[in-house]
């Protein structure tokens, strides 16, 4: 019986805090924007899904301390309301749905990873909720003809191309030869379509195409045909696992090859983890600290990082910073409104033309960023074994130069 | 279709020694869900998970400075008593019901390991590194991995001494005695209880030293685990129940076989080959049994 009325109480209980939840929020209210996301901040993209968030923090603090959003003369102050995906697309879809008709959130910031984007896009969509997301770059997301969709990143086949434009040039103009292994899910199989592209339109020649499966920990297979074969180029994509796999296994197997390129470096910390032998590594990156874009807010890379790290103790990865550009674009699409309609916002989103500490942020008719093109830092380490990404290309934002071929591993 | 792998005669050598390594580890954690199959007829979905929190241990060595091949050792020990912990609180209560309750019940407490891992450690892939360095071959034409070397002699190690100690000890003797009848194992005076309590935990402290190894040579993260439950399951479907011999023979010809099916039809259908072996192995037994008028089980 006991257990019976404690039972009654509990689910009493949580009755009365939903029904008051609903009623309290709206999309504006006093002198508050609030916005919603759903964020992975369990799950197995936790560790990027707090990146994210406290990408969108820093900029809502930095943006409410420094004067608001000013619409209609009136000023206001951001706020977000969180949940918790737990890295699961049906979740999400779920908290979105949840957002916008109970919370009534009337504008959204995006989720971590391609695939959640998937999941929730087609909810604001439904709803006509303007929704600037900073982490979803699977080219299939600008396909779709969404018109509520914005995203501050650069879309996913764009990320390796750069590598593949730089190794060419380095060729004399001449195509080369790539071998590459991508892993099976949306985000990699669009790199590897950029990879395609990038080959036809430079005369370069696939010699190993390599589809690594989801639950990848061995590369080795790949890597002897990438010895027997001998290509130019080695593109390796695979999220934070086949990177590090790829800089294991090839130091372990001692593959020779003149040029190394990869995605998901930064995050995957590959100097913190296997020092001295991920050196020479490209990686693309959406940004990077000494890129010299500039906006009123943080200032420029340099500066961000340096703040970013003082308020959450370490070094903002990428993730962090598109995220942190996302409110700004908002921000920036609210006051050109000059209103809280939602076509309204959306018509601005679309027009948006900025520069950010990010980047230089313009929408294409899809919705992604085509103005800010992605970057390759090259690992670099000194004597001491102490290891810093140094941005090579493309020429114009380079810090460093490219150090091609990679040295032989009987050289090292 | 491609023959590469023939055409350099290297990537042949290369193949078949990657497999072999491969296999051997791989071996030793069905080696481990054998025995408690065997013995408990327990199929434990949180195999891979047990896997991966041993190498958590050798892991988080490796992060205080303690070199992580010292891994082989400790986390067995702690995995031992993990696995004793497990039984006592939840594998006793459904050690005499069907299979299928204990296979909820494993998966179950391979969904909350998944999650504690998650939650204690992190979701950031992590490896430790062992600096033993590579094995040159045939003018370097051919390269071994030192750790890989390692991790198959140190599984070699500990599945003959398993093998031994089952023969010799007095609680070998009783596992061997509960495996071939419980209830006659008991009227004998063999405490089946404990003997369940120990094969668990020996099945644990067998999952701890093969993640170490993985820790070693391969990378881990929390949810990697169910990969490793379904390649030890395999490994012993092929080799029969109660064949250790043959668990070790089918994880070494799974693993090379996995290799050369790499390399002829592609990484894609790498993992898909290995199920479709499976199924053919499956089909082939069940028709050499029914010739016999006996049944597959």
């Amino acid at each position: 019986m006991k257990i019976k009325k404690i039972l009654i109480t509990f689910f009493s209980a949580i009755a009365i805090l939903f029904s008051t939840s609903v009623i309290s929020l709206a999309k504006v209210v006093g002198d508050k924007i609030i916005l919603g996301a759903a964020i992975s901040l369990t799950g197995k993209y936790s560790s990027n899904g707090v990146h994210t968030q406290n990408g969108y923090n820093m900029a809502v603090d930095r943006i409410n301390s420094m004067g608001g959003v000013k619409v209609g003369g009136k000023t206001y102050k951001f706020d977000i309301i969180y949940y918790d995906d737990e890295s699961n697309p049906k979740r999400a879809a779920q908290l979105a749905e949840r957002l916008i008709s109970q919370d009534g959130v009337e504008f959204m910031l995006g989720p971590y990873s391609s695939g959640l984007t998937k999941a929730i896009a087609p909810v604001t969509e439904k709803y006509g909720v303007p929704m600037v997301e900073a982490n979803g770059a699977s080219r299939s997301l600008f396909t779709k003809g969404y018109k509520y969709l914005f995203a501050v990143l650069a879309p996913a086949n764009l990320y390796l191309d750069v590598a593949i434009e730089t190794a060419v040039q380095l060729n004399g103009g001449k195509g080369v030869r790539i071998a590459q292994a991508f892993e099976q899910d949306a985000f990699s199989q669009d790199v590897r379509l950029g990879i395609l592209d990038a080959a036809e339109r430079t005369g370069s020649e696939i010699v190993i195409d390599d589809k690594l499966p989801k639950e990848l920990n061995d590369m080795a297979a790949t890597l002897a045909k990438v010895k027997a074969v001998k290509p130019d180029v080695l593109v390796v994509s695979g999220h934070t696992k086949g990177a590090l796999t790829a800089i294991r296994q090839i130091a372990e197997m001692k593959v020779d090859v003149p040029m190394l390129a990869m995605t998901h470096c930064d995050a995957a910390k590959l100097s913190k983890q296997h020092g001295k032998n991920s050196q020479y590594a490209l990686c693309a990156s959406q940004w990077h600290k000494t890129l010299t874009y500039k906006d009123d807010f943080f200032k420029d890379g340099m500066t961000y990082a340096a703040d970013f790290e003082k308020e959450f103790g370490y070094d903002p990865p990428y993730q962090s910073a598109e995220s942190s550009a996302a409110l700004l674009v908002f921000k920036d699409a609210f006051e050109r409104a000059n209103s809280f309609d939602q076509k309204k916002v959306r018509d601005a989103l679309a027009a948006t033309n900025m520069q950010t500490f990010y980047g230089n942020i313009k929408f294409a008719s899809g919705g992604q960023n085509v103005d800010k093109p992605m970057v390759l830092f090259q690992v670099m380490c000194d004597d001491a074994g102490k290891c810093e990404n140094k941005v090579v290309a493309p020429l114009k934002w380079a810090s460093a130069e490219l150090i091609h071929p990679i040295p032989k591993w009987s050289e090292r | 279709m491609d023959f590469l792998v023939f055409q350099v005669p290297m990537l042949t050598v290369q193949a078949l020694l990657d497999g072999l390594l491969l296999g051997i580890l791989f071996a030793l954690i069905a080696y481990g869900m054998a025995l408690q199959w065997g013995v408990m007829n327990i199929i434990n979905i949180a195999q891979g998970d047990l896997v991966i929190l041993g190498g958590y241990i050798a892991y988080f060595m490796y992060l205080y400075g303690i070199h992580p091949g010292w891994g082989v050792i400790v986390s067995p020990i702690i995995m031992y008593f993990v696995g004793i912990g497990i039984y006592k609180l939840v594998i006793n209560k459904v050690v005499d019901r069907d299979l299928f309750i204990s296979i909820l019940a494993t998966f179950g407490i391979s969904i909350l390991f998944m999650q504690l891992m998650n939650f204690a450690f992190g979701a950031d892939v992590v490896l430790a590194n062992s600096g033993y360095g590579t094995t040159m071959l045939f003018e370097n034409s051919v390269t071994l991995p030192n750790s890989k070397i390692f991790s198959a002699i140190v599984s070699i190690v500990f599945a003959i001494g398993l093998v031994v100690y089952m023969k010799r000890s007095k609680l070998g003797r009783a596992i061997r005695a509960t495996a071939q009848n419980a209830r006659a194992a008991k009227i004998l005076g063999v405490d089946t209880e404990k003997v369940y309590a120990a094969t668990f935990g020996i099945n644990a402290a067998l999952c701890g030293v093969a993640g170490a190894l993985i820790s070693i040579t391969f990378t881990i993260h929390p949810y990697m685990g169910l990969p490793y439950t379904i390649r030890s399951f395999m490994i012993v479907i092929v080799a029969g129940l109660g064949n250790l011999p043959g668990v070790a023979l089918s994880g070494m010809g799974l693993g090379i076989f996995e290799e050369f099916a790499d390399y002829i039809l592609g990484t894609e259908f790498r993992i898909g080959s290995v199920f479709l072996l499976l199924v053919l192995i499956l089909v082939y037994r069940r028709f050499k049994l029914s010739r016999k008028r006996e049944y597959l089980k």
